[in-house]
């Protein structure tokens, strides 16, 4: 399972920094660092969560992708730092963020600094397998504290443990938390401010193997555990829920009604919140007076903060319903019955929930990875994810696909619109997968290949508290982080489209009726410096045969896809921007050996949708990959390879569609 | 002794599992690996053999695979991999590549 967060996931975060320290500002340097050890599902981040409530700062671990989270404990007058570690097995490291925990603890390590004193959550029902973690902590000599969660399932499955007799048995200061019981916490922030005085073992338990087996013996029957008996609920549940037929159709109604919620049940509010926002640019237009100042407030700024909160409501729901699965014991479920399918991506079953929700959009695809618990896979599907057709590529293939093929077409019985559609929704996905597995196979020449394997938890009840922190959490993160690269596209493109500016009195000179809404948009973007650009790219799209027209409308959706279609409209002088298909129609090539035929052939249109299947047109994706992946290097390949392949496709499309017609 | 019988192999970053050839991995005495089990069978840990991989061995131990360790197969998924191991109390999903390398006792129902 994924380390946790909230209910959810180790997080990626940008802040990339190779200084130590710098990463995380506000925090007190002097103040004692204690740091949380424990395996992935030991209660471990819903401890952290408890102890420092929503004052959790992130950051990076120096050089590696890894989030470093921090927070601060208050204790009456005192106070001290606490790290939540990355979730692991073992100290005894395999992946990046299982080094993070073994350098941490390393006292010879010469960036990072080693905490004063640790805790270790320990599972109750899976003792006999922590037991081994705990010895590897032991061994660094630090002082260790013990807190053993889950003790109430321990009990309700017939198991038992003499806490008082385990204390003594390894030597250090034991703990029992029970999530929910918060009176629990009073005692444990006691005794970590006390981590001066904690008792060290007398004799530190040993690191070999096989003795470390006899030590686990030992310490199990001094300490009277009974191991509990098996899950009778989680036995009777996952009968039918890991079934190959009922768990099978249980999985695919599940993924539909997760697929509906996200793409259904957010489009209304997402309505509202584009109502709001245009109703605030209403305003604005209305009651500014400067024709200029009040498109560039409307538009560029209160347009670009709409951009960003759009996708709240996407995101929201989207942890919501992750962190349920995970912290329900589903997600492992449903990463168990999906593993085989995604093995042939070279990824494992929890990247089926991040690609399929890529098909609302790539946003919350890219940050659904966070469950992904090894940083290779992660990369790989954000790598894919992205050609994953998503909601704003609709109205860029409804407007294409309608000027390509009439509504009456039919390729046999069923209509030619919905045969495209239906196929470039099939080839975004089939290539997403072919992306992540190229990606995966790049992955191993740089290390070596993860192990698999995948605790199966028992099914337990998500809390309230822990899907909204994550929730929270996930929302508060892409509105720091990734808002404003959003906003800052939006207006720099705002001001490439509308820049310079153009009195009256010139537009009347060069013959626009300064009345008509249309041909004052059309005159400003004509002259305006995207024009300028898309002039100067044309060498690069010429051989795709779409004009400096469309390179406008290309560079005006890098701030969002569907902005092509209202550009076109503008570019077309279309009465409607809205409705551009009928301007675009009888656009006419203005220059070169084709000047005078109709620019949208069928040959262009369909070099232009498949350019936009594989693009990276979306600044707000390049934006939530440079914050999942902690660095500008992935999305900067993201949008080096999808171009080139967009650009590839688009070419040999154009050749082939130009040949047939 | 050294229960995590691995084959040396410093050029880790270079394996690849799929040229390990399958006899490699298992265990001479009884040639059975967690891989062999039916459904509902159970069996005693003999040890971990992963060639070129001693710190996914390794790892394998630190999940609980350890000699002696008694481990049942609850259950396959439906497209025959991975599988659900019960061991050290706890359930967990292996893939039938780390599977093989854990050799256990002659698995009985």
């Amino acid at each position: 399972m994924g380390e946790r967060r909230g209910a959810g996931f180790v997080t990626l975060d940008s802040g990339h920094c190779a200084v130590p320290g710098q990463e995380l500002r506000g925090l007190d340097e002097q103040l004692p660092t204690l740091a949380l050890v424990g395996s992935p599902n030991s209660g471990k981040t819903t401890l952290f969560n408890a102890l420092t409530g929503l004052r959790a700062k992130t950051g990076n671990y120096p050089g590696v992708t890894v989030t470093r989270y921090v927070g601060r404990v208050a204790v009456h007058d005192r106070e001290l730092t606490l790290e939540d570690l990355p979730g692991t097995y073992s100290l005894a490291a395999i992946s990046p963020d299982e080094q993070v925990v073994a350098d941490v603890l390393d006292l010879d390590h010469p960036t990072l600094a080693t905490p004063d004193a640790l805790v270790v959550t320990l599972d109750a029902t899976t003792l006999r397998r922590s037991l081994n973690m705990l010895a590897q902590v032991l061994a660094t000599g630090l002082p260790v504290c013990v807190v053993l969660t889950f003790t109430d399932e321990l009990t309700r499955r017939q198991g038992s443990i003499d806490v008082a007799a385990f204390q003594r048995a390894v030597g250090v200061p034991v703990l029992t938390v029970t999530s929910g019981r918060r009176q629990e916490l009073g005692p444990l922030r006691d005794r970590l401010v006390d981590w001066s005085t904690w008792a060290t073992p007398a004799l530190p338990p040993p690191t070999e193997p096989a003795e470390v087996v006899s030590w686990i013996e030992s310490v199990l029957s001094s300490s009277g555990y009974v191991l509990p008996q098996i899950d009778r609920r989680t036995r009777r549940v996952d009968a039918v829920l890991l079934h190959p037929v009922w768990g099978t159709l249980v999985f695919f109604a599940a993924m539909f009604v997760f697929f509906q919620i996200i793409f259904t049940l957010a489009s209304p509010v997402q309505g509202w919140l584009e109502n709001l926002f245009g109703f605030l640019s209403t305003q604005v237009q209305d009651h500014v007076g400067n024709r200029f100042l009040a498109s560039f407030l409307a538009d560029g700024i209160i347009g670009g903060v709409g951009g960003v909160v759009a996708f709240l409501p996407q995101i929201a729901l989207l942890f919501v319903l992750i962190s349920i699965m995970e912290a329900s014991g589903y997600m492992s479920r449903a990463a168990f019955l999906m593993d085989r399918v995604m093995a042939k991506a070279g990824l494992e079953g929890r990247a089926f929930v991040a690609l399929l929700s890529s098909l609302a959009c790539a946003i919350p695809g890219i940050m659904a990875t966070r469950t992904l618990p090894s940083m290779r896979d992660r990369i790989s599907t954000m790598m894919g994810a992205p050609l994953m057709t998503c909601s704003a590529r609709l109205p860029v293939y409804v407007l294409l696909v309608g000027l390509l093929v009439s509504p009456s077409d039919r390729v046999g019985p069923i209509g030619a619109q919905g045969v495209i559609m239906f196929a470039l929704y099939v080839v975004g996905a089939l290539s997403a997968m072919a992306s992540a597995w190229v990606f995966s196979r790049i992955g191993r020449r740089s290390g070596p290949l993860l192990p698999f394997y995948m605790e199966m938890p028992p099914y337990r009840m998500p809390s309230a508290r822990s899907v909204g922190l994550a929730v929270w959490d996930a929302c508060r993160g892409f509105m720091r982080k990734v808002g404003k690269i959003i906003l800052a596209t939006t207006v720099v493109l705002w001001v490439l489209l509308n820049v310079p500016v153009h009195s009256n009195a010139t537009m009347a000179a060069a013959g626009v009726d300064v009345h008509d809404q249309a041909a004052v948009s059309a005159y400003t973007i004509d002259h305006s410096a995207a024009a300028a650009v898309g002039r100067f790219v044309e060498p690069v799209f010429e051989p795709l045969g779409f004009d400096w027209r469309i390179n406008v409308g290309i560079l005006a959706s890098l701030s969002a896809r569907e902005v092509f279609v209202a550009t076109m409209g503008q570019v077309a002088a279309a009465d409607n921007p809205d409705k551009p298909a009928e301007g675009l129609k009888h656009l006419t090539v203005q220059s070169g050996p084709r000047a005078g035929e109709r620019l949208f052939t069928p040959a262009v249109l369909a070099a232009l949708l498949v350019f936009f299947l594989y693009a990276l047109q979306c600044a707000s994706t390049i934006g939530v990959l440079r914050r999942e992946s902690g660095s500008w290097k992935w999305p900067a390949i993201a949008f080096g390879y999808m171009f080139v392949v967009a650009w590839t496709m688009a070419f040999l499309t154009g050749l082939v569609v130009g040949a047939l017609t | 002794m050294s229960i995590l019988s691995v084959a040396t192999a410093p050029q880790r970053r270079r394996a690849r599992r799929a040229d390990v050839p399958a006899q490699s991995v298992v265990d001479v005495a009884t040639g059975a690996t967690l891989a062999d089990m039916a459904t509902g069978q159970s069996a005693r840990v003999l040890g971990i053999e992963a060639p070129h991989d001693p710190a996914g061995a390794r790892r394998m131990f630190d999940l609980g695979f350890v000699p002696g360790a008694e481990v049942r197969m609850v259950r396959r998924a439906p497209l025959a991999d991975p599988v659900v191991f019960r061991v050290a109390g706890y359930d967990i999903a292996l893939r039938r590549e780390q599977a093989r390398w854990v050799s256990v006792a002659a698995p009985a129902s």
